[in-house]
């Protein structure tokens, strides 16, 4: 797989908008954004609306995923291009999310929506308006999925990579600094992680730096790619942007996200926590 | 912007305790939109936010040593803000 497979620049954007073929999708940890203004021919995605189970603490399931793209106007054929704002957090957590449920035609915009602003693109405030399709979905891939049990069968064995903040990783935050401290966990991190945060991945307008520099990212943090490995954060949106740097930028096979994260771990009862900053 | 103050956001409205760094973003001396960034004292990213319309961002932090860089279409630029106690508000102004 090369960069060019999973990644497009905001040229092509700018230069594709118009095809009815490709679905630009925007999906913001702040679910207002899009309301603001957009790319030009952008829909939205909300993540907590449309994606997650209105009841239980789990993903919308198959047959919901099949209603929510055909009403959005995607088709099994549609080249969904993600972009979003917080350095694509959250479009990197819908980019892990199509391929769970097995939509292969799916891309990232390189930098999101800082580095269209920073270039100063044109946004707009038009809502395009999609023809509705009859999606068929594939029933999840677990191999890119992984659940609590995976994290503790994983401790000491694989690659744990815990892409928080250091302050979140040690047990000094529970959330990002921008973000409320929930109070319901224990604070710390899985035994045996690696403290890689999210951001060494990125450069300061939220592209993907290069290959090399992430091959050596890894390399020097010590983490074997031989192994398997499991990523996940709080919530599993910034694990997913590290899911996407280690799976479809490096083309490492046996990488999984845990969605459940920290705000699942930290609050099972008697799993081992490990307190401190990365050894 | 009609009405609006230079510097940051009105400090009255922190929430009570929380150690606070503030300011505004300003090219040729108006406001200018884009992102701040919040790095520790290692260089280590930790947290970024949009500004206001108006250029004006806000962080809740701790004491210590603080970059704050803003990016803006066409420039970046940094600043070294000490915040001296808990509960303080450093106010950095960033003309880039």
């Amino acid at each position: 797989m090369s960069r060019s497979d999973v990644l497009v620049d905001a040229d092509w954007v700018e230069a594709n908008l118009d095809d009815p073929n490709i679905a630009i999708v925007e999906v913001d940890e702040d679910t207002t954004a899009y309301e603001k203004n957009h790319i030009k021919n952008a829909i939205r995605i909300d993540w907590t609306q449309d994606l997650q189970d209105p009841v239980r603490r789990d993903f919308i399931d198959q047959a919901g995923f099949e209603k929510l793209l055909s009403e959005k106007g995607i088709a099994n054929d549609t080249l969904v291009v993600l972009y979003g704002g917080n350095n694509n957090w959250f479009a990197s957590y819908a980019y892990w999310y199509f391929k769970l449920y097995g939509h292969e035609n799916v891309k990232l915009l390189d930098g999101g929506r800082k580095k269209w602003e920073l270039d100063a693109r044109e946004l707009v405030d038009e809502v395009p308006v999609r023809p509705a399709t009859e999606y068929k979905a594939k029933p999840q891939n677990t191999a890119i999925r992984a659940f609590r049990d995976d994290v503790v069968a994983a401790i000491g064995s694989q690659n744990l990579v815990d892409v928080r903040s250091p302050d979140e990783f040690s047990g000094k935050l529970l959330a990002p600094a921008h973000l409320p401290q929930e109070q319901s966990q224990r604070p710390g991190h899985v035994p045996s992680a690696r403290n890689i945060p999210w951001s060494k991945n990125a450069n300061d307008d939220g592209t993907f730096k290069s290959d090399e520099e992430l091959k050596e990212l890894y390399a020097e943090e010590q983490v074997d790619l031989a192994k398997d490995t499991i990523a996940y954060c709080r919530i599993g949106e910034r694990s997913a942007l590290t899911w996407f740097v280690l799976h479809e930028l490096l083309g490492v096979e046996n990488v999984k996200n845990y969605d459940g994260s920290w705000t699942e771990y930290g609050s099972l009862v008697g799993v081992p926590i490990e307190l401190g900053a990365n050894k | 912007m009609c009405g609006a103050k230079a510097g940051g956001p009105d400090a009255s409205t922190i929430k009570p305790g929380e150690t606070t760094i503030q300011g505004q973003v300003t090219r040729d001396g108006e406001p200018v939109t884009g992102y701040v960034r919040l790095l520790d004292s290692t260089g280590e990213f930790t947290a970024e936010v949009p500004t206001s319309a108006t250029g004006q961002f806000r962080f809740y932090a701790a004491e210590g040593t603080w970059t704050v860089r803003a990016l803006v279409p066409g420039g970046t630029a940094d600043r070294t803000v000490v915040v001296a106690e808990k509960g303080a508000l450093a106010e950095v102004a960033i003309a880039v």
